[in-house]
């Protein structure tokens, strides 16, 4: 089903392809929903616990009624599909790496120095997500190294079946390692699980170094925060280690690595980083 | 805007349990949503009625139960609640911390109405 608008066409749905394929484009209807009700409800708040929310009017009951405890997660698909990823990566002794970011902080700069210094040593895919274009495929796709391009139309997040159908392109080697660049959101990517290793999240310094107590949930969820565009920190107004400590406040076991995608600063460290995980998961 | 395929999530979940439930209809169904969990219910009831329509849960009763943040000192071992999860432990100010309740995302319980079809004609003998 469609993540967007909750069609069921797959044509309507998230787009994975080859660079070779991104002429095939498919159209996004647009449809309406055949209501425009939105009843907001009265809510009861108690003063401890929970509260409840009553989303609609109570119908009147005719029938018996018939309570059926769940208990299940909401997300309980996508973490099924994540565990399914997880355990292919682990069958084919890959690891695989989440990059998660705002837009602009560096992840596709970053990416393509890495590929470009380390695919001598690895065998690297990438799986890339964004809303719209190829643009990021193709930087990829000029480094020589093997990329599917997920396009989430309107999705403002990847989730772990985009993940699936993305390896089932990429056929990826065993002992290899995928990076799969999410879209450019610091909120939302941080709810689904694709079935990675490791989460890494990036950050620059030409953001606010307030970000990860703004973004909490993506940085209490992730084991690694590369600071990026560290050379531009002369003339910026970001502190390091205020930025670390508010990291550390939500998320006190994360590590850090300062770097530079442009000058390459730092970058060894990363890809040191990168080998130990790789040992690690071999 | 995840809340989208949060709702979709719930509509997933639903239309299976009532197709196992061989009920006439849902009454309700209650979801269990922690204050840490990552969903702005403002943007959950948006979306909500364009994720139902045309489903079984199109005209069921929402209900969401929020629960609070609860965590417990990784340093002086006491619990306590937190609102975000940089919030420090009031009675030692460590920020270590394991976080027991409030990232809850659950579809907790559905109501199902069982009978509610026209009774059969009544035979004429």
């Amino acid at each position: 089903m469609c993540g967007v608008c909750g069609c069921g066409s797959d044509a309507q749905g998230p787009k994975v392809a080859l660079p070779s394929e991104k002429g095939h484009d498919h159209h996004h209807h647009e449809h309406t929903h055949g209501h425009d009700h939105h009843h907001h409800g009265h809510d009861h708040h108690h003063d401890h616990g929970h509260h409840h929310h009553h989303g609609h009017d109570h119908s009147h009951d005719h029938g018996r009624q018939a309570v059926v405890e769940l208990e299940q997660n909401i997300l309980h698909r996508n973490q099924l599909l994540a565990e399914r990823n997880r355990g292919y990566f682990a069958a084919k002794n890959m690891l695989a790496i989440n990059l998660v970011s705002s837009p602009g902080s560096g992840k596709t700069s970053v990416l393509e120095r890495t590929l470009r210094e380390m695919k001598d040593r690895t065998d690297f895919y990438v799986i890339e997500g964004d809303q719209q274009t190829f643009n990021d495929a193709d930087r990829i796709d000029a480094v020589g190294v093997p990329v599917v391009q997920v396009n989430t139309g309107q999705g403002c997040h990847l989730e772990s079946d985009m993940v699936q159908q993305a390896l089932q392109k990429l056929k990826p080697r065993d002992g290899s390692l995928l990076f799969i660049e999410n879209v450019g959101n610091l909120v939302c990517p941080a709810m689904f699980d694709l079935g990675e290793n490791y989460r890494v999240v990036i950050i620059s310094t030409t953001e606010g170094d307030d970000k990860p107590i703004k973004y909490p949930d993506m940085f209490h969820s992730a084991q690694l925060c590369l600071i990026n565009k560290i050379d531009l920190l002369p003339y910026v107004n970001f502190e390091v280690e205020k930025a670390m400590d508010y990291a550390r406040r939500v998320n006190p076991h994360i590590e850090f690595l300062e770097v530079s995608a442009t000058n390459g600063e730092g970058m060894d460290a990363w890809y040191a980083w990168l080998e130990a995980r790789q040992t690690e998961n071999s | 805007m995840h809340e989208m395929s949060i709702a979709l999530g719930v509509v997933d979940i639903a239309e299976k349990a009532f197709r196992e439930s061989g009920a006439s209809r849902i009454e309700s169904i209650t979801l269990q949503i922690g204050a840490l969990a990552g969903v702005q219910l403002e943007s959950l009831y948006f979306v909500w009625p364009s994720a139902v329509a045309g489903t079984a849960l199109e005209g069921a009763d929402r209900i969401i139960e929020s629960t609070d943040g609860q965590a417990v000192c990784l340093e002086c071992e006491q619990p306590f609640a937190l609102k975000h999860h940089f919030d420090a432990c009031p009675h030692c100010n460590s920020y270590f911390k394991n976080i027991i309740a409030g990232k809850e995302l659950n579809v907790k319980s559905m109501a199902f109405i069982m009978d509610e079809s026209p009774q059969p004609a009544p035979s004429n003998n």
